[in-house]
């Protein structure tokens, strides 16, 4: 629904630059806006209204101005100056009018579509004018209906629920008793969650509803300005006060109101003066590669054409000049009878020649390009497999100039969160006080969903066997509710109508049943339970709740910060237009210390009891104010509904766990979140029955099981932000009336803030292993890559709070630096946490996007992830869409400061060199690393040497935020690149949208590449524009990015289909038809060159001047572009299955400088043929010039047309039938224009040419022989290279010709199947042969490495491979069978392990120092399989432990096996404290020097390793089984000091664990290779990781 | 469901109502699934369509050759550059009113209907500013322009004061000499009867060139001078037949067809009428020319062309040869494939 409203909004959105407003004229600084009184005339009548006008032209401007936009176009001036030139008299070769036809039609289609498209944006103009809106008639003294384009500044508008603002509207009332609007600004900034806006101060305490007739100030503010986040102003009252406005004052054009039943405001600025409209930026205009590679060649055939003109000229001008003084007869005079010197009528001639041999700059070349881009778009368009059913959108292309760019994209930058992933948080599990809960029953639903969407597709399932709970039921009629009041005519009983109705609601933000409907752990239920119960009870005996035993307190504590911790508002569907609210007094937060002192005096610190019935009070207040009488009162309809929905959710809710049915009252609160991970923690908590019920300014109202409703007094909410990465609340807790803070933030910062637990009393060993465990948790959420978040509390005392509220407030009230101040503020009270517990959030991938990763990637496509998640999160997301690999090693590059970035990047560059280099060298180079010696122990020999090369292309690089702008800097862009174009995948997180798009820009400046940006929100818009090709995801984010982006997909996995099929299509389609287009004109304009040598060079031309002008336009131009719409190369299915295909249009295969010229030495050789034959044929003839003329035009036209059939791959009928037309209408329109004048068209006068030329036998003879000889060269190439050294794509062609069962055979073998990817592939050049030359743009990785023939089966890149030997036979069918994704066979050491022994340690001094020892090597067992990531399956319980015998690592000791007891007890002291983020500080060696190798993480002493079996929490199989050892062993990194704060009190992720002395190292930065070798090493790479920031 | 839950608009509700208005239309043209053929050049298929196309070419050129071979070519050359020719005499652009004579030998019978070109070297009709100097309203008997040629005809439009007609470059240099054709029979030379009619293309006889409609001819061009080098005017060109004067005298049509090459003949005149029309028998004759036409200047030449003609035109072994060699070549070339397909024999049928 919304989406609909935020398109019209959009198209205010496309409206190009216009006209300021008439405001300009004002010299004053600011505007005045005053109150029309109806009296005088309308004060305010000089401002812009609100008409928006968006077209370019009028009815009468349209010529003028469109001719003079036209003429920014180079080509268009020239061809107009050549027509002109044909006025001249002395240099005109052809009748004057004749040429500018061309020049005319030319203008006139543009001309024809700039109007068609200002048309449509008049049309949308007129559609936005013509919206309704209430605008206050001081005549009949209420509102009434107006268009929007009736609205004036200074008028009063009355606003509604989800109505649009028609202009920039000054908030002066609101139904809400708050006095705020909350509004959706997703059309402006794309994004979604609520803004709130407070009405202007001083109507802020006006209690009856607002009287556009009193309102009597004059409203001074700025001027109309683009800023969105600024507006000052002031209201003049007549009472003389001032009152300042801000920007929260200011409603903004476009923006949706929500959630506020109704609003007053005045209109300050108005149409084009908008804010929105100001920020309208006309799209850009982007030239594709292609054309740019075109427009060189432009530039060649205007210097053929300059070189011919003057080689004519020289020619002439001595042929004049043999004549001398005595001029033949032939020669003819100038008009004024002198004779003309030789110089003179070279002169001539060569402006003469230009205009003869204009046609070889091919004038309709450019406008052909447009129509067949158009029609790409059009297919593109109507491409049914990238339409979204569910969300009934399709692909759109706002771009239409460079499809043909999707064809040729070297590197894909992505956002993640909603780009990748769906960007709906579903709460997956958690751990309350150390213990973990795992949802299975909530992850089982969660599975169901997936496999009812894909059910959906095929059939509704049928009626009753739905396997869904009660949720989806209620969830059903919901809707059903809401399609009722919205007039549809759906009837509740169709259980599809329902199913659909709930995939239309998935894809509305946050609030799917998938993410609001969480199944509870029946355990833990069972706990709140119990918990509630208990503390029922003890509250009825008047107990203190503080005696609750510890672990339920934890419990409840937990509950309470998932619900009090937060922002979310809190809204009822069954009174949509009013907030819901639970008001116990009307309080504002602490202000001031009197404030503070008054109501903690103990006599106000009673106990909440009395909640539940002030709050029913407070409701039936807050319904009773709600205006709600002035709008119309629940219809019939709207009552029907309610009914039928209340009946259906009484007649099928089913039970719950705890067997007490839902009410359903319950159910309909809607929660509104700033980000949906809020709002999944707080439905998680719902589904324990502490559900949010209300949320005001300064109190929270949460209902509890048996406690009901409890009011939490806000005292304080400390915002999130990302630099705390985390977010408190101070509440007073209504039942032990202590005052608490509630803090939920990224693990890796509340682990930090932890209060260390007090070993010494059994509750501070207690904390310690809560917080153990938890962090042992945490690690394996993040490797099932869940987002972690960690909940905590702490407890004030009244005086700790009295004297952080003094320091609060001072930095509240503080003028400058107030945002220091306030951060401070927060981080004093955010310390000595009592770690509660922590959740998982799911943000699922969206469907398809491992496969289409892994088949881009096969496409050879560098694909980098910018996201501005944090790098656990990153990583994580990143394995599970197989972006970074199990097998691959990861670099990860966090540096705190310039310099160490410096030395970072350079260490990686050794790094990746040596294992470019030195491979086989290695012992030479572990000759440098003498401290490293005892701990480079490799496993013994099992690859070759060549896989060190192969290893380089299997790197992922991460890099966060803080890295990335130091490595973006000047001085170290260059390395930092040439570190990341080694890699095969990047992974830049924590990034800022200007990060993202200094990256893109950087990429594509430095490496010349074409880059292509996707992603979804506001964020992503810079790097949209930025790149190549901007592509926007029209998913829940809003419209921004889609606004910026040149084609907007509705999933990410449309991409694959985008690229690799419609942009290789669009690109050797448009690339054959240009290359086409210059041999066509440099062929035809050849013809007439050659006639130059006997005809004195006198710029004569055989061709009748009517076939040289329209010969491009009319004759041979249908045909090609037919072919240049609908060739298909390969198939769609091939080229989805055979990625590799792509990298035609990467490396520009089909458009190559060398064709061009290939192509223009064949069309002169062509043209000789056509010219000669003739020439001889009608030797010793009484031929005339025309007669013998027009067989060549024939011919020519003959040629090209066989020429373009051989260049077309597909024949259509479409493709014969244009053929045909083409040859018949020049038969035709020759044949009538012969006959149609006796006397005209001076100087050809061809009357009856054609005609008699038809009966001539010689001419037929002519035109059997001469197509055939001349291209026979072309063809014979073309038939020996498909058959000799066929290119890729004629092997796909080849494919495409089988029977369909071969090619799947073939296919199979090749293993290219798309989701099967977990084994990379071998190339399918295995096929065929190589292509001939090796993608150039590899030339850095050229030559630096030759892949082993044998490696070619784990070689995802395919570009190297094409530099492979040939393998001249497809696979054996048994060995290539394509491998079950998540193989686990073992298999021999050393068949799959890529890296040699001394793979990774020929480091070169220097390098070595920062590694810690034991780098990547020591791998566990089970590194060889590649799992797929997410791979969920219970390992074989075999699968880790035994080793094989011969097993090739020497493990540095005790690092993953089970270790001796006692080996793990030196926690190095002072590790546990918690550090302040952002200490870098270089650490004393000797603190790390007792850290094991590889691992960083201090151990606790006394960890609860080996698990007793019977631990008490239920884990699922296949989750916290998985084997930790192992990615502690890997280990490997020794991080920055700040990093190694974050993440130091970590608990051992296993009960075997070791701790080791960690070699010296001194350094704040590291590199960290981390030999991820399995699905359970990723944890390595989460915990490890830092935060920077 | 979210936000926009209970108060709907017109326009979501319009949305609701036509859903899935979105989806693309299935059809095969949109879809890109037109059927299509897709022609592979693989060796398969290109030998033998090259070793057929090569066969028929070289059948073709074999015929086309023979027939060239059988037509008969008599050219000679008059254009007195030799100091032994006759026609030396006249070759001085002083000379005016010069006549000379060329004889020649026929050996055996040259078989009819004989065409009798003149033929000119290095004369470039196909100028470009020699191409345009005409008026084609004034040719197709427009009396307006008569009294003021168009411009295309400058300079020689006028001659400063009147008009010329017929204007223009081309018609002021057309070719003037004439030729008298004798055979030696029995000692006496006969004159051998020329045709003048009809050499020219039939429609610029009769639609494209006109005279206007005014009897006497001579009353048209009165006002108006003959073009300079002209020495009768138009209504006078022929004064055997009175029909074949102005612009639709038969050899100022077949002039006015430009030449497309600088060296070309054109027909002056078909021996086809009585004892001649089976050809000119063997034996001496002698060509009597008024030589009026100066080419020395610019290193032209001159010459008449006894030819007769096939169903091809004249003779001109080009083609046949081009024939021939196109179709050996694709012969050839086959023969180059099928090496090549039987070397790497290609892996169609995987």
């Amino acid at each position: 629904m919304a989406r609909d409203t935020e398109d019209r909004a959009a198209g205010t959105h496309k409206a190009e630059r216009r006209q300021r407003g008439r405001s300009k004229k004002k010299p004053k600084e600011t505007r005045t806006v005053r109150v029309h009184t109806g009296h005088e005339h309308n004060p305010n009548r000089h401002y812009a209204n609100n008409r928006i006008k968006t077209t370019k032209y009028t009815v009468l401007s349209f010529l003028p101005k469109n001719l003079f936009e036209q003429f920014h176009r180079f080509a268009n001036v020239y061809f107009v100056f050549i027509a002109l030139l044909n006025f001249v008299p002395v240099v005109n070769a052809f009748q004057p009018e004749l040429a500018l036809a061309p020049v005319v039609f030319i203008l006139s289609v543009t001309a024809i579509k700039d109007l068609w498209e200002d048309y449509r944006r008049h049309r949308s103009d007129t559609e936005i004018n013509h919206m309704d809106c209430l605008v206050y008639s001081r005549a009949e003294r209420r509102y009434v209906e107006r268009f929007w384009k009736e609205v004036q500044v200074g008028d009063f508008i009355r606003l509604r629920c989800n109505e649009i603002l028609p202009a920039d509207v000054l908030l002066l009332s609101s139904s809400d008793p708050d006095r705020l609007c909350h509004l959706e600004t997703a059309t402006l900034d794309g994004e979604t969650n609520l803004k709130q806006r407070q009405v202007v101060r001083s109507f802020f305490d006006l209690d009856c509803e607002f009287d556009p007739l009193k309102f009597n100030g004059i409203i001074e503010c700025e001027k109309p300005n683009n800023d969105l986040n600024r507006f000052r102003g002031y209201i003049l009252h007549r009472s003389g006060s001032r009152d300042a406005l801000y920007k929260d004052n200011l409603l903004l054009r476009g923006c949706t109101v929500r959630n506020t039943e109704e609003a007053v405001g005045i209109v300050i600025y108005a149409g084009h003066e908008t804010k929105a409209m100001l920020n309208n930026n006309g799209p850009r205009y982007k030239r594709s590669k292609l054309e740019r590679q075109m427009n060189v060649h432009v530039f060649w055939c205007v210097v053929i054409l300059l070189l011919m003109c003057l080689f004519a000229a020289i020619g002439h001008g001595l042929w004049v000049f043999q004549y001398g003084d005595k001029r033949p007869v032939f020669d003819v005079l100038s008009p004024e009878g002198a004779e003309l010197s030789p110089v003179v009528a070279a002169v001539y001639l060569f402006l003469t020649l230009i205009i003869v041999f204009q046609v070889l700059i091919p004038i309709s070349l450019f406008v052909s390009i447009e129509i067949v881009k158009v029609c790409q778009v059009f297919f593109i368009h109507q491409d049914q497999d990238l339409y979204d059913e569910d969300s009934d959108s399709r692909l759109q292309c706002r771009a239409l100039n460079i499809t043909e760019d999707l064809g040729q994209t070297q590197y894909v930058f992505s956002d993640k969160t909603g780009t990748l992933t769906e960007n709906k948080m579903v709460f997956r599990r958690c751990t309350v006080a150390g213990v973990e809960y795992s949802h299975d029953a909530n992850a089982r639903r969660l599975a169901l969903y997936q496999e009812v969407d894909s059910e959906e597709e095929e059939v509704p399932p049928p009626g009753g066997s739905l396997r869904r709970d009660s949720s989806s039921s209620q969830q059903s009629s919901r809707v059903v509710l809401r399609s009722l009041s919205t007039k549809t005519h759906r009837r509740t009983g169709s259980r599809a109508d329902a199913k659909r109705a709930s995939i239309l609601s998935k894809h509305t933000a946050f609030s799917s049943p998938m993410e609001k409907d969480v199944t509870p752990d029946p355990q833990l239920l069972d706990k709140v339970n119990e918990c509630g119960g208990q503390m029922d009870f003890m509250r009825f005996h008047g107990q203190p709740v503080s005696q609750l035993p510890s672990d339920l307190a934890d419990i409840m504590d937990f509950f309470m910060a998932l619900t009090v911790c937060n922002t979310v508002v809190v809204s009822s569907p069954n009174q949509p237009r009013q907030k819901v609210r639970m008001r116990l007094e009307s309080k504002s937060p602490v202000k001031t210390i009197e404030d503070f002192i008054k109501r903690f005096t103990p006599s106000r610190l009673t106990s909440g009891s009395s909640s539940s019935s002030s709050s029913s009070l407070a409701t039936s207040r807050s319904s009773n104010r709600g205006c709600s009488g002035l709008l119309s009162s629940p219809s019939a309809e709207s009552t029907l509904a309610k009914l039928q929905e209340e009946q259906a959710a009484l007649g099928s809710a089913p039970p719950r766990y705890d067997g007490t049915p839902r009410s359903p009252e319950d159910g309909e609160l809607r929660y509104e979140a700033e980000s949906p991970d809020e709002a999944a923690l707080v439905y998680a908590a719902r589904a324990y029955k502490c559900s949010l019920v209300g949320r005001l300014p300064d109190q929270v109202t949460v209902e509890l099981p048996h406690l009901g409703k409890l009011s939490f007094e806000l005292l304080h909410t400390l915002g999130f932000d990302s630099t705390r990465k985390r977010m408190s609340v101070v509440v007073r807790h209504p039942l032990t009336d202590q005052i608490t803070v509630y803090t939920k933030g990224a693990d890796s910062v509340i682990m930090d803030l932890i209060k260390p637990p007090d070993t010494e009393t059994s509750k501070g060993r207690r904390q310690k292993k809560l917080v153990l465990r938890t962090q042992n948790y945490l690690n394996l959420y993040a490797a099932d890559g869940l987002r972690t978040l960690c909940i905590a509390k702490k407890v004030l005392s009244k005086e700790q709070y009295a004297c952080w509220l003094q320091r609060h407030l001072e930095a509240e009230t503080a003028i400058q630096g107030r945002e220091e101040l306030l951060f401070d503020s927060a981080l004093r009270l955010e310390t000595n946490l009592q770690l509660l517990g922590a959740t998982g959030i799911e943000d699922r991938l969206q469907d398809g996007v491992p496969e289409t990763i892994a088949s881009l990637r096969q496409a050879g496509l560098q694909i980098w992830v910018l996201t501005g998640d944090k790098q656990e999160t990153a990583v994580n997301v990143a394995y599970a869409c197989k972006l970074l690999d199990p097998e691959e090693e990861i670099l990860t590059l966090n540096a705190d400061s310039h310099e160490a970035c410096a030395l970072l990047l350079e260490e990686s560059l050794h790094y990746i060199q040596t294992k470019f280099l030195c491979s086989s060298s290695d012992q030479a180079a572990k000759a440098f690393l003498p401290n490293f010696a005892p701990f480079e122990v490799y496993p013994p020999s099992s690859s070759s040497p060549h896989s060190a090369a192969f290893t380089v292309h299997r790197l992922g690089l991460v890099i966060d935020g803080r890295t990335l702008a130091y490595a973006l800097d000047q001085s170290l862009e260059d390395r930092f690149l040439a570190v990341a174009r080694s890699c095969r995948s990047v992974l830049c997180c924590r990034s800022t949208p200007l990060q993202k798009s200094t990256v893109v820009k950087l990429v594509r400046n430095k490496l010349k590449v074409m880059t292509l940006a996707i992603g979804d929100g506001a964020n992503d818009v810079s790097m949209i524009q930025v790149a190549d090709v901007g592509v926007g995801i029209s998913g829940q984010e809003g419209m921004q990015a889609v606004m910026a982006s040149d084609f907007a997909l509705p999933r990410f996995r449309y991409l694959q289909k985008l690229l690799l099929v419609h942009g290789h299509w669009s690109y050797s389609r448009l690339a054959n038809m240009i290359l086409f287009f210059f041999y066509k004109n440099a062929m035809f304009v050849a013809l007439v060159f050659w006639y130059q040598f006997y005809c004195g060079f006198s710029g004569s031309a055989m061709i009748d001047q009517w076939y040289l002008i329209f010969f491009n336009l009319m004759f041979s131009a249908f045909p090609q572009l037919v072919t240049g719409t609908l060739d298909k190369d390969v198939s769609a299915e091939t080229l989805q299955q055979l990625p590799q295909l792509y990298m035609s249009g990467q490396n520009s295969e089909e458009y190559k400088p060398y064709m061009f010229w290939m192509n223009m030495i064949d069309a002169f050789y062509q043209s000789l043929v056509c010219f000669f034959i003739p020439y001889f044929a009608y030797a010793d003839s009484d031929v005339d010039v025309f007669t013998w003329g027009t067989p060549i035009t024939t011919l020519a036209l003959l040629t090209i047309l066989v020429h373009l059939g051989i260049e077309t791959r597909t024949w259509t009928w479409m493709n014969c039938l244009s053929i045909s037309f083409s040859v018949s209408l020049f038969f035709t329109v020759s044949l009538c224009y012969n006959a149609s004048c006796p006397s005209c068209f001076s100087p050809s006068n061809p009357y009856w040419s054609m005609q008699r030329l038809l009966q001539d036998p010689l001419f037929y003879l002519l035109c059997v022989l001469t197509p055939v000889a001349a291209l026979l060269p072309r063809y014979f190439y073309r038939a020996c290279q498909g058959t000799l050294f066929p290119s890729p794509v004629q092997v796909g062609r080849q494919l495409d010709k089988l029977p369909s069962e071969t090619r799947r055979n073939i296919l199979n073998l090749g293993g290219v199947e798309a989701g099967s990817a977990v084994r990379p592939v071998p190339h399918f050049l295995s096929l065929g042969t190589p292509s001939p030359e090796g993608p150039d743009e590899n030339h850095q990785r050229a030559g630096l490495h030759a892949v082993d023939a044998t490696e070619k089966d784990t070689l995802p890149y395919t570009k190297d491979a094409a530099k492979l030997p040939p393998e001249p036979r497809p696979r054996p069918p048994g060995d290539a069978e394509p491998r079950p994704p998540g193989d686990d066979e073992p298999r021999p050491p050393g068949d799959d392990e890529p890296r040699p022994p001394g793979d990774d340690e020929p480091r070169p001094p220097g390098d070595d120092e920062p590694r810690p020892p034991g780098d990547d090597e020591p791998r566990p067992p089970g590194d060889d399989e590649p799992r797929p990531p997410g791979d969920d399956e219970p390992r074989p319980p075999g699968d880790d432990e035994p080793r094989p015998p011969g097993d090739d690592e020497p493990r540095p000791p005790g690092d993953d096996e089970p270790r001796p007891p006692g080996d793990d007890e030196p926690w190095p002291p002072g590790d546990d404290e918690p550090r302040p983020p952002g200490d870098d500080e270089p650490r004393p060696p000797g603190d790390d020097e007792p850290r094991p190798p590889g691992d960083d993480e201090p151990r606790p002493p006394g960890d609860d390793e080996p698990r007793p079996p019977g631990d008490d929490e239920p884990r699922p199989p296949g989750d916290d089984e998985r084997p930790h050892e192992t990615s502690e062993a890997l280990k490997t990194s020794a991080m920055s000091a700040s990093s190694r704060a974050a993440s130091s009190p970590r608990p051992p992720s296993q009960a075997a664990s070791v701790q080791l002395p960690l070699p010296p190292d001194g350094d704040a930065q590291r590199v960290r290779y981390c030999r991820n070798s399995d699905h359970a090493v990723r944890p390595a790479a989460r915990t490890q990781t830092d935060a920077v920031l | 469901m979210g936000k926009e839950g209970g108060c709907g608009q017109n326009k979501t509700m319009v949305k609701q109502e036509q859903e899935l208005a979105n989806r693309p239309d299935n059809t095969a043209f949109t879809q890109q699934r037109l059927p299509a053929w897709q022609p592979m050049l693989s060796a398969g298929i290109v030998i033998p369509g090259f070793v057929i196309i090569g066969l028929a070419f070289i059948g073709i050129g074999v015929a086309l050759f023979i027939t060239s071979k059988n037509i008969q070519v008599m050219e000679m050359d008059y254009t007195g550059f030799e100091p032994d020719s006759d026609c030396f005499k006249c070759s001085n652009p002083e000379e005016k009113n010069c006549v000379c004579q060329l004889d020649f030998n026929i050996s055996s019978r040259f078989e009819g209907p004989v065409f009798f070109y003149y033929g000119l070297s290095n004369y470039f009709q196909n100028y470009r500013r020699y191409g345009v100097s005409k008026d084609d309203a004034q040719l197709s008997g427009d009396l307006d322009n008569f009294k003021s040629p168009s411009d295309t005809c400058s300079p020689y439009d006028t001659d400063g004061i009147k008009p010329i007609v017929p204007c223009g470059s081309i018609a002021n240099s057309m070719f003037n000499d004439t030729f008298l054709l004798y055979r030696e029979v029995n000692g006496t030379n006969e004159l051998v009867p020329l045709d003048g009619k009809g050499i020219a293309w039939w429609t610029d006889y009769n639609v494209k060139y006109r005279n206007p409609n005014v009897t006497p001819l001579k009353e048209a061009f009165e006002g108006t001078v003959k073009p300079l080098f002209w020495p009768r005017p138009a209504y006078e060109l022929d004064t055997s037949d009175p029909n074949n004067n102005g612009f639709i005298n038969q050899d100022f049509l077949v002039w006015m067809r430009r030449a497309a090459l600088p060296d070309f003949r054109k027909l002056y005149r078909r021996i086809a009428q009585g004892d001649y029309a089976r050809g000119l028998p063997a034996g001496n004759y002698s060509l009597k020319i008024a030589y009026n036409y100066p080419v020395l200047s610019f290193q032209g030449r001159k010459k008449v062309v006894f030819s007769n003609v096939s169903w091809m035109g004249g003779r001109n072994d080009f083609l046949g040869i081009a024939y021939l060699v196109i179709g050996s070549m694709c012969v050839f070339m086959s023969i180059v494939m099928l090496i090549v397909y039987a070397k790497f024999k290609f892996p169609e049928e995987d």
